[in-house]
C-alpha cells in the first residue's frame, strides 16, 4: 500500500469529519449525539496512529495535538472532542512509560498535593523509540473504543438500582443516554416519565414519542409547567453535554431552572453521563453560548448524583475522575 | 299592624309545634312587644327546620366522596359558618328594614344555619369532579333543568364534551379541544340563550377573549346587553326571574370555558344587585339602576383600580432599572407604559412561553410605545435573571391563603428570581381576590387543547399521531400557583401589602359589600 495513498485518504477523511462537526454545531446536519462523537473521534484518531508516520511518541503527540486544536476548533461546544483526544494524548504517554519501565505511581498525579509540589515530569521529553509502542498505543485505543461503545449500556444497566415501581421521573429534551436508561428500567418496572419538551427545539418531542412506543406511559408538558408539576415528580433524570471539573453541569436549556425546582421540593436531582463527558474548564461560565442559549450552567450544588459508565458519584468527587482520565500537561491542547 | 299580627300567629304555630307547648297567649304578647327583631328569628328558625329537613334527604341522595370531602373540611369551615351566619343575620335584617317581602334569590351554594357551628356539606364546584360519574349525571341534569319551554320546544344547554387521553394526574379536570366549540351544538336562533351570550361564549373558547380583565369586561358588557333586552314576563319579580334567567346563560359560559375568579365575583355582585331591587321599582327604573351598577363595578374596580395600582407602582420603578416581565397582563403593561410616560429610564425583557406565546402581544404593545424591550423564552430565565433588577408579575387571582394564581411558568419565574436574590412584585386588582385556598396546581386547575403542543420542526412533526400512540399523554396547563414566599410584595388598588395579608382584605371586602 503506498504511502501517498494513505495520506490522502487520511486527510478526506479528516476533513469530511471536520465539516460534520461544523454542520452539526449549526444545526442544519443531523445532530449527533455526544457519545457518537465521541466515538467517531477516536476511531478517526486510531486511524492517524496507524497510517501517519511518527518516529517517537513526540512526534505522535504533536501530530495528534495538530488535529485535535483543528477539531476543537471546528466546533468549541462540543467538548467530547478535545475529551477524547486528551484521553488519547494520556494512552499514549501511559505507553510511553510503560515501556520505558519506570513504575505508573510516578506518572499519575495521586493526591492534590503531589499535584502542586511534582514539577518533575515535565522534563520528559518523549524522545525515545521503541517499537512496540505503536502496537500497544492502538491497542489502548481499541481498548477505549469498546469501553466507549459500552458506556451506554453500562449506564443502563444500573437503571435497575435507581427506579422504584409507581414512580414519576421527570426529564428535559433528549438525551439517548437516559433514553437507553429509561428503557431499560421499563423491560421490569411499570413507572411515568413526564418530559418537558425543551423550546425552542423541542426534542422532547421525539424523546417522549421514542419511550412511549416501548411501552413508558409518557407525558409532554411545556417548559412553563415544570415548576407547576414538580410537586408529584418523585425523581428528575437527566443527561447533559458536559460535565465541569467542579462537578457543574453544561446542559441544554432550561436545566438550570429544572434544578432549581428539583432543590426546592428536594427532589434528587441525577445525571446520567458517560465519564468521556468530563471537561476542563478554566472558568466557570454561567453563559456559554454563541446563540441564544443553548446551554445552561448548572451549579453542583443543585445536582445528587452523577451515574457514570463506571458506576455513581456524587459531583463533590468529579475533580478526583479528572485527574484519572487525563494528564495536567494536556489540559491545553 | 294587622298583617304584624297575623304572621305572628302563624309563627307561634309553628313555634309551637317546634317548642312543645308554650302558651300561646304569651306568644302573641311577646311578640307584639319585641316587633320586628323576633320577626326576624323566628324567620330564621324555620329556615333552619326546612334546611334540616332537606338535608336529611340530602345525605342520601349525595354520592359517599362528597359526604367524606364535607366531613373533612368540617372544621375549617365551621369559622367560615360563624362569619357567614353573621352576614345572613346582618343581611336579613336590613332587608326586613326595607319591607322587602321576596326571598333573598337562592343561590347554588346552601344557606348556612346562622348562630350554629354545624358541619357544612360544601359542594365541590362540578369542574373538578369530572372523575366522579355520580357528579357527571347531576351536572346533566342540572343543564336539563336550565331549560325554558318557548314555542313548546324544550331546549337544553349542551354540555361540553372531552377530548382526548387526559393525563391521569388531571382526570378530575375537563380537556376541551378547540376544534368543537359548543356553540355547534346549539341550534340557531338559540332560544335558551341570548346571542350576545352565545358570541361570548364562543369568543372565551376559541381563546378571542382572554385575559381575566378581559374577560370580565366582555362579560359584563354582555350582561348589560341581556338586561337591556329583558323584560319582566306577568306575574314574576323582575329580582327574582333575572336571576334566574341569568343561570342558564351562566352554566353555558361555563361550559364554553370555566370562570375565572374575576368573572366568579362580578356575577356574584350583579346577582346581589339584582336581588337588592326593591319590588315597587318599575322595569324601566330598574334596568337603569342595574345598568348603572354594572358601569360603577367596570369603573370603579377595573379602570380606577389600575390607576391607582400604576401610581404606586411607579415609585417602585427607578431610573436605570431591568424590569422583568412575563406573558401579557394587561395591568402590568399599563404600569409600564404609564411609567414610561412619566419619564422614567428602564428597559424590559419580556419573557414567553408556548403554546400560547402570549408575551409577543405584550412586545407589540410596549415595542408600540417606544421602551426598549428583549425578548427570552421561558427556559432562558436562568441566564438572563442576573441582569434583571425587578420582577413585575400579574396575577389571575389571588388566594386566601396568599397563593397567587397565574399563568402557568410565573411560579417558575417567581422560584428562579428568588434563588438570584431579584425582588418579585405581583399586581393585582382587589376583585379578582377569591376566597379559595389551594397550594398545589393540580386540584383545580384548566387543561387547554393538547393539540396546541404539536410543532413542526426541522419539516418533522413528532407529535402530530399523538392519539394513536397508547401511552402518550400531552399535558398543556393554563394556570399554576405560586407560594407567597417567593412573591415579596402584592400591588393593590388598596395599596401595597405583603402576600399574606390577602385574607384581611377579603374579610374587610366583605363586611364593606353588605
Amino acid at each position: 500500500m503506498p504511502g501517498p495513498y494513505r495520506e490522502t485518504d487520511l486527510t478526506e477523511k479528516v476533513e469530511a469529519f471536520l465539516s460534520d462537526l461544523k454542520r452539526g454545531g449549526s444545526g442544519t446536519g443531523p445532530l449527533r449525539g455526544s457519545a457518537e462523537t465521541a466515538r467517531e473521534t477516536t476511531a478517526l484518531l486510531r486511524r492517524i496512529t496507524a497510517q501517519v508516520r511518527w518516529s517517537s511518541a513526540g512526534d505522535l503527540m504533536e501530530v495528534i495535538r495538530k488535529e485535535g486544536r483543528r477539531m476543537s476548533a471546528a466546533q468549541p461546544s462540543e467538548t467530547t472532542v478535545g475529551n477524547m483526544i486528551r484521553r488519547v494524548l494520556k494512552i499514549i504517554r501511559e505507553e510511553y512509560a510503560r515501556s520505558r519501565g519506570s513504575s505508573e505511581e510516578a506518572d499519575q498525579q495521586e493526591s492534590l498535593h503531589k499535584l502542586l509540589t511534582s514539577g518533575g515530569l515535565s522534563e520528559e521529553n518523549f524522545r525515545q523509540y521503541f517499537t512496540a509502542l505503536k502496537a500497544n498505543v492502538i491497542e489502548a485505543i481499541n481498548e477505549l473504543l469498546t469501553e466507549l461503545e459500552g458506556t451506554t449500556d453500562n449506564i443502563a444497566m444500573q437503571a435497575l438500582e435507581h427506579i422504584h415501581s409507581n414512580e414519576v421521573i421527570m426529564t428535559i429534551g433528549r438525551s439517548r443516554t437516559v433514553e437507553a436508561f429509561l428503557k431499560d428500567a421499563a423491560r421490569k418496572r411499570k413507572f411515568h416519565v413526564i418530559v418537558a419538551e425543551c423550546a425552542p427545539f423541542c426534542q422532547g418531542h421525539e424523546m417522549a414519542t421514542s419511550l412511549s412506543k416501548d411501552g413508558i406511559e409518557t407525558t409532554v408538558i411545556t417548559d412553563a409547567a415544570i415548576f407547576a408539576v414538580m410537586s408529584r415528580v418523585n425523581k428528575v433524570i437527566i443527561g447533559t453535554q458536559t460535565v465541569l471539573a467542579n462537578g457543574g453541569l453544561r446542559a441544554v436549556n432550561g436545566t438550570h431552572t429544572l434544578a432549581l425546582a428539583a432543590k426546592h421540593h428536594s427532589t434528587p436531582l441525577i445525571v446520567c453521563a458517560p465519564i468521556n463527558f468530563l471537561f476542563i474548564s478554566g472558568e466557570i461560565l454561567s453563559k456559554v453560548n454563541v446563540h441564544c442559549p443553548v446551554f445552561d450552567y448548572v451549579p453542583p450544588e443543585l445536582i445528587t448524583l452523577f451515574i457514570s459508565n463506571i458506576g455513581g458519584h456524587a459531583p463533590s468527587y468529579i475533580y478526583r475522575l479528572m485527574s484519572e482520565l487525563y494528564h495536567p500537561e494536556d489540559h491545553e491542547l | 299592624m294587622n298583617r304584624c299580627v297575623v304572621k305572628d300567629k302563624r309563627r307561634s304555630g309553628t313555634q309551637d309545634s317546634s317548642e312543645g307547648g308554650a302558651d300561646k297567649k304569651d306568644n302573641i304578647e311577646r311578640e307584639k312587644i319585641e316587633g320586628k327583631e323576633l320577626t326576624k328569628e323566628e324567620k330564621q328558625r324555620l329556615r333552619k327546620e326546612k334546611k334540616q329537613q332537606k338535608k336529611g334527604k340530602e345525605k342520601k341522595d349525595a354520592s359517599l366522596p362528597q359526604v367524606s370531602v364535607a366531613e373533612t373540611a368540617a372544621p375549617a369551615s365551621q369559622l367560615k359558618a360563624e362569619r357567614r351566619a353573621r352576614q345572613e343575620a346582618e343581611r336579613t335584617s336590613k332587608q326586613s328594614k326595607k319591607g322587602d317581602t321576596g326571598q333573598p334569590a337562592t343561590t347554588s351554594k346552601p344557606k348556612i344555619p346562622p348562630n350554629e357551628l354545624q358541619p357544612v356539606v360544601k359542594r365541590l364546584p362540578e369542574h373538578i369532579q369530572v372523575d366522579d360519574p355520580d357528579v357527571l349525571k347531576k351536572l346533566a341534569k342540572k343543564l336539563e333543568r336550565q331549560q325554558t319551554t318557548e314555542n313548546s320546544e324544550i331546549q337544553k344547554i349542551p354540555r361540553r364534551l372531552d377530548y382526548g387521553y387526559k393525563v391521569s394526574l388531571f382526570s378530575h379536570l375537563l380537556q376541551y379541544s378547540r376544534k368543537a366549540p359548543l356553540t355547534q351544538q346549539l341550534s340557531i336562533p338559540s332560544a335558551v340563550i341570548h346571542p350576545a351570550i352565545v358570541r361570548l361564549g364562543l369568543q372565551y373558547s376559541q381563546g378571542i377573549v382572554a385575559g381575566s380583565n378581559a374577560r370580565s369586561i366582555a362579560l359584563l358588557h354582555a350582561f348589560k346587553q341581556v338586561i337591556s333586552d329583558y323584560t319582566t314576563p306577568s306575574n314574576e319579580e323582575l329580582s327574582r326571574d333575572l336571576v334566574n334567567k341569568l343561570k342558564p346563560y351562566i352554566s353555558f359560559l361555563n361550559q364554553c370555558r370555566p370562570l375565572s375568579a374575576s368573572m366568579g365575583n362580578a356575577i356574584k355582585y350583579i346577582k346581589k344587585e339584582i336581588s337588592n331591587i326593591p319590588s315597587q321599582f318599575k322595569e324601566d327604573d330598574a334596568k337603569k339602576k342595574l345598568l348603572n351598577c354594572i358601569e360603577c363595578f367596570i369603573e370603579e374596580k377595573i379602570v380606577l383600580a389600575a390607576k391607582a395600582i400604576a401610581k404606586s407602582s411607579i415609585e417602585k420603578i427607578n431610573d436605570g432599572d431591568v424590569i422583568l416581565v412575563y406573558g401579557c397582563s394587561s395591568l402590568v403593561n399599563h404600569i409600564l407604559c404609564e411609567a414610561f410616560e412619566k419619564g422614567r429610564k428602564f428597559r424590559v425583557i419580556v419573557v414567553d412561553s408556548r403554546p400560547r406565546l402570549e408575551g409577543r402581544e405584550a412586545l407589540r404593545r410596549l415595542v408600540q410605545k417606544g421602551i426598549s424591550c428583549t425578548y427570552v423564552l421561558i427556559s432562558a430565565v436562568s441566564y438572563i435573571l442576573p441582569e434583571v433588577s425587578k420582577v413585575f408579575l400579574g396575577a389571575h387571582a389571588l388566594l386566601a391563603n396568599g397563593y397567587v394564581m397565574s399563568r402557568v411558568g410565573t411560579s417558575q419565574i417567581a422560584l428562579v428570581a428568588k434563588a438570584f436574590n431579584v425582588p418579585v412584585l405581583v399586581c393585582c386588582e382587589t376583585y379578582k381576590f377569591c376566597e379559595r385556598v389551594q397550594t398545589d396546581s393540580f386540584v383545580s386547575n384548566e387543561l387547554d387543547d393538547p393539540d396546541d403542543l404539536i410543532v413542526t420542526r426541522k419539516g418533522e412533526t413528532q407529535l402530530k399521531d399523538w392519539q394513536q400512540v397508547p401511552r402518550l399523554g400531552l399535558l398543556n396547563l393554563v394556570y399554576d400557583v405560586t407560594p407567597p414566599d417567593f412573591v415579596d410584595l402584592v400591588i393593590t388598588d388598596l395599596g401595597m401589602i405583603p402576600c399574606t395579608s390577602v385574607p384581611v382584605v377579603l374579610r374587610v371586602k366583605n363586611v364593606d359589600l353588605l
